[in-house]
């Protein structure tokens, strides 16, 4: 990850010139995206619950990516966070029918203290080490899933209610969850374009980029780190949350490690480092199963395939490359 | 005769017999995987998709050959395989580090790891497209056949076959990177592989045969795999992570302690499976925390 | 003006004489039927391409309309993911207004599509899955249950290994839902019968490795060594207990769930004598026959799975109840389905009120490779197991349907 970063902040040194489409209209431009979204469920072509699916699953993604391209820390365990989250929030709505956004909340609460639990044993090592712990961790939490009794098993957590948004709003309707759904995104969004601009961030970077000369210039490195990957565990805990609501259950699926995988594929695919990268990676392996589920083995194949392109050729994902062409930030 | 824990001291040895054969097998499987990262610094994620492939081709061999040569009769044996279908892999392999890993030596090696694990999801993916999932039967060759009957376990003659190659394979390799001349050359090309080329030593072909020599030892495990385990394309991605937990626990660059620690594990996996059968599979994972909390590099690994 | 007001009296009444029920018609002016099966993974040859090339056979048999509107078949693959069953589901359903979603292998897909249909008020019909809680705690008014289910598979293959002498168990199973639920209903069986259960291990699901869980079994040296698995881990479970020898032993491995597509895997060294309940065998009768032969033609040579005939019966069914109904509404073709007896030549049975078909069952005992003459003549039946045997009693069911009250 240093590598390539730093090779697009030389690239940029040296061919910066002020470009047009700068920070304020970006975000001009991300507001009218936001509005498009939201007429969304006034049209037929796109098929809303394959949007509100994009959402949970973009939201996983830019909280990998919030640790691998903003922190430089890959972490091959996430799933645990999505999946721990998405069961807290099913037992809540289904057991002790509270509104979905406490159901959220509850999830989001579960799989922080647990980013912080984890974070704290595997912030200890680096790398390829780091990476391991995070990925044994989270088998063990697969483990315990398969057998607590309140997960089902192999069933999973089935027939969650989706409630009535403050007890009012009723989300079993198609296009109040997607609104919801959509809010629940743009909140996210919002929060890690915060956390990213801001000096919290601005450390982290530094920390990616160079963490002996972060550490020679007083910081605590060790903090930030696991600051930034308890935070990230949040994030995918709402995404987690957001999906037991839309797809109304909870299932062994969302702690299995392959999970995990796709999620790094989605942010890798879209851009790493890149605040849209992970949402339109996500977008596209989504419509890329979607489209080959019926092909049989063919899903496989092609997600194996992109990841193999990415890595040879397109290591700045495609939001990366935009970004890296038209010397803007996206 | 007294109990311990509820299992007779029979049951117990005999599970432990049962442990250090697995043991020699994950030994065997995680050598590939430590040679590669030991010495070229690759996370090589593809390891299980090529252990599968092994597998595969030895199969092929055995039931598909005749048929598409026209030749009916023709049959890889078991025999031949052990050596053919290591060779084949390894080839294949050698194409993939000249095409696609040589390009990435010089960059963070998780892209190594993303680049192996990509290729490893396609290799799986086409040989479920063309065998589907269930797999196909490979029978014990006849002359291992059998086996002896000590107490109540009944020890098959093939399993103890595949402990005996297994552990050969080990100390083979285990001795010729450590003692030997061409050995020494190739943990200098890690250290310092600028230098070696300085002195004339042709330091990316030694890569190049180093990835496939491991690899080659993957498809080796796989051959010996097939006539226990059904050869479906799925075989090696349930073994993968358990393979790297092994590699990581032992100490990413060290060979003896890939070995040490496979053999071990089996054992302790062997145990939970009396004590605590449900927990079999994430006992590995549970020791590979605990270790690599305690002793960063692995137990016998050098941090670098 | 009153020529056109006559022309709509006329419309008007002739719209009524047609009968009440056709005034609901044919929704969206097709029959669209969804296969959701799992196309590509574990589960596929049992069910998957299969099943939707039976489906397929089925509508063009119907004639391909019904009530003069088209037939439609189409096909999603779940995966044996619950999460994906779901969302395919939900799709099916909403987006492409499909009537009735088919196949559903894997018990935790079917309910998870289940607790879809029975919220946008559609039907589902499992052939796949074997959960009893189908049509047990879990029941719903848009559910049909067709082929088998663990009740049935313990009874058949449990009951019949006891009669036969071997009253000493030991089970291997896997350590889920379904793992439990089989080893719970075969073991009450067991018992019933005079049996006993000495021992059991839980192995983790997709292992590997089953040395240590079989030499476990050996040693408790019971006549039986029950594998309550399913999938890769039975397959698994036998290729290495055949290893071990246990095959051909004084034990005998009795798989309490297999499909003939895993003996085909196998081979019929290893499995050969092996007993197992299925729903339908296509060796058995002359219709079964005709049937595979027509399904083989267009499948490699590859008789059809008792899952895979399920779903050709099932669709027959579906659409014969929709053209006696008039209407392809979904609470009046459930009502038709469960009031009318099937007895198409393949399956003869009801279709009680919690959603289960009620039909014969059947013990196979598995061939030995002298005996086999090709490769789908894998089995011979070796007794018929009358429905009511297989089938839990209504006065013992769970179902909120049967007993009024939510379980």
């Amino acid at each position: 990850m240093n590598t390539t970063t730093s090779t697009q902040a030389t690239a940029q040194a040296a061919a910066f010139k002020p470009s047009v489409i700068n920070t304020t209209m970006i975000n001009k431009i991300t507001l009218v995206v936001f509005v498009l979204l939201a007429l969304l469920p006034f049209q037929d072509a796109v098929y809303d619950l394959f949007m509100m699916k994009v959402f949970c699953f973009a939201i996983f993604a830019a909280s990998v990516n919030l640790l691998l391209g903003f922190s430089g820390l890959l972490s091959f365990g996430h799933a645990a966070f999505f999946g721990t989250s998405a069961y807290v929030t099913a037992h809540a709505m289904k057991e002790w029918g509270v509104t979905p956004e406490l159901g959220l909340l509850f999830g989001v609460v579960a799989s922080t203290a647990l980013g912080y639990v984890f974070g704290s044993l595997a912030i200890r090592r680096q790398g390829i080490y780091f990476a391991m712990i995070t990925l044994a961790l989270a088998q063990v939490v697969y483990f315990i899933a398969t057998q607590l009794p309140f997960t089902n098993g192999e069933d999973g957590i089935q027939g969650v209610p989706r409630g009535s948004f403050l007890g009012v709003f009723s989300l079993t309707n198609s296009s109040h969850m997607y609104w919801f759904a959509l809010g629940v995104f743009i909140i996210a969004f919002l929060l890690i374009q915060r956390v990213v601009r801001s000096p919290f961030g601005q450390v982290l970077k530094s920390i990616r980029e160079n963490e002996p000369r972060a550490i020679s210039l007083g910081y605590d490195v060790d903090r930030y780190k696991l600051m930034a990957f308890t935070i990230s565990a949040g994030l995918a805990g709402l995404g987690g949350g957001l999906k037991s609501l839309v797809l109304q259950l909870a299932s062994l699926g969302d702690v299995f490690w392959h999970t995990s995988g796709e999620a790094v594929l989605m942010t890798i695919l879209g851009g790493i480092g890149t605040l849209w990268g992970p949402i339109l990676g996500a977008a596209i392996i989504i419509n890329l199963q979607n489209y080959l589920a019926n092909l049989g083995g063919w899903s496989t194949i092609a997600t194996g395939a992109i990841f193999v392109v990415c890595v040879l050729a397109f290591r700045r994902g495609i939001v990366g490359e935009i970004s890296h062409r038209l010397n803007i930030r996206l | 005769m007294f109990e311990l824990l509820g299992i007779s001291p029979q049951a117990l040895i005999s599970q432990l017999l049962i442990g250090l054969i697995n043991g020699s097998f994950y030994a065997l499987l995680s050598l590939g995987l430590a040679v590669i990262f030991g010495l070229l610094n690759v996370i090589n994620f593809t390891h299980g998709a090529l252990y599968m492939l092994g597998a595969m081709v030895a199969w092929m061999g055995l039931t598909q050959l005749g048929g598409w040569v026209g030749m009916p009769d023709l049959q890889l044996p078991y025999w031949l395989a052990l050596v053919v279908a290591p060779l084949i892999v390894g080839l294949f392999s050698i194409v993939i580090e000249k095409t696609m890993l040589k390009r990435l030596y010089r960059l963070d090696h998780l892209y190594g790891l993303l680049l192996t694990f990509g290729l490893a999801l396609v290799i799986e993916g086409l040989f479920r497209h063309w065998f589907g999932v269930l797999g196909n039967s490979y029978p014990v060759p006849d002359l291992l056949r059998g086996g002896m009957r000590v107490n109540e376990l009944f020890i098959p003659w093939y399993r103890l076959w595949v402990v005996g190659m297994a552990l050969a394979a080990c100390f083979a390799t285990w001795f010729f990177i450590e003692r030997t001349n061409l050995g020494s050359l190739l943990r200098a090309g890690t250290e310092n592989p600028r230098l070696l080329q300085a002195l004339g030593v042709n330091v990316p072909l030694i890569i190049t045969l180093t990835y496939g020599a491991g690899c080659a030892l993957a498809a080796f495990a796989g051959v010996l795999a097939a006539p226990i385990y059904q050869v479906t394309a799925i075989m090696g991605s349930d073994l993968i992570i358990v393979v790297f937990a092994v590699v990581v626990i032992g100490g990413m660059g060290s060979i003896a302690g890939s070995i040490l620690t496979g053999l071990g594990l089996g054992v302790i996996e062997g145990l939970t499976k009396v004590f605590y059968p449900q927990a079999s599979s994430v006992s590995i994972f549970v020791i590979m925390i605990i270790v690599l909390l305690i002793k960063p590099a692995g137990l016998f690994g050098k941090v670098r | 003006m009153k020529q056109r007001y006559l022309s709509k009296l006329i419309a008007g009444a002739l719209f009524a004489s047609a009968g009440v029920a056709s005034a609901q018609g044919i929704s969206n002016d097709s029959v669209n039927i969804g296969v959701l099966t799992d196309l590509s993974g574990i589960y596929s040859a049992v069910e998957g391409p299969g099943a939707v090339l039976a489906a397929q056979m089925a509508a063009e048999d119907f004639g391909g309309t019904v009530l003069g509107k088209p037939i439609k078949i189409t096909s999603a693959d779940h995966q044996s993911k619950a999460d994906l069953s779901a969302s395919k589901a939900r799709e099916m359903f909403e987006r492409d207004n499909v009537d009735m979603i088919m196949g559903n292998v894997a018990s935790s897909s079917a309910l998870a599509a289940m607790e879809v249909a029975n919220q946008l008020k559609r039907i589902v019909i499992v052939t796949g899955a074997a959960s009893l809680p189908i049509t047990n705690e879990r029941c719903n008014a848009y559910t049909i249950h067709y082929v088998y289910d663990t009740y049935a598979l313990a009874n058949g293959t449990a009951a019949g290994v006891v009669a036969s002498g071997k009253k000493t168990w030991f089970f291997l199973t896997a350590d889920y839902v379904f793992g439990h639920t089989l080893q719970r209903d075969a073991t009450e069986v067991v018992n019933a019968k005079g049996g006993k259960v000495v021992g059991s291990v839980l192995h983790p699901i997709k292992t590997t490795d089953f040395a240590s869980y079989l030499s476990q079994a050996q040693s408790s040296k019971a006549e039986v060594i029950a594998l309550a698995n399913a999938g890769g881990d039975t397959i698994g479970s036998i290729k290495q207990a055949a290893e071990l020898g246990i095959v051909g032993s004084k034990q005998t491995i009795v798989p309490l769930l297999m499909f003939t597509s895993d003996v085909q895997a196998l081979g019929l060294k290893d499995t050969q004598g092996m007993n197992f309940t299925v729903g339908w065998y296509w060796n058995f009768s002359d219709a079964n026959r005709k049937f595979a032969d027509r399904f083989m033609k267009n499948f490699n040579g590859v008789a059809p799975t008792s899952v895979q005939a399920g779903v050709y019966s099932a669709t027959m069914n579906y659409l014969q109840a929709i053209k006696t109904a008039g209407t392809d509404n979904s609470d009046a073709v459930m009502k038709q389905l469960k009031s009318t007896p099937i007895d198409d030549g393949l399956f003869k049975g009801v279709i009680r009120a919690d959603g289960k078909f009620e039909h014969d069952m059947y013990l196979l005992q598995v061939k030995t490779p002298k005996e086999s003459k090709n490769k789908n003549d894998i089995a011979s039946v070796l007794q018929v197991i009358p429905a009511k045997d297989a089938t839990l009693p209504l006065s013992q069911s769970k179902c909120v349907l049967v007993t009024g009250v939510k379980s």
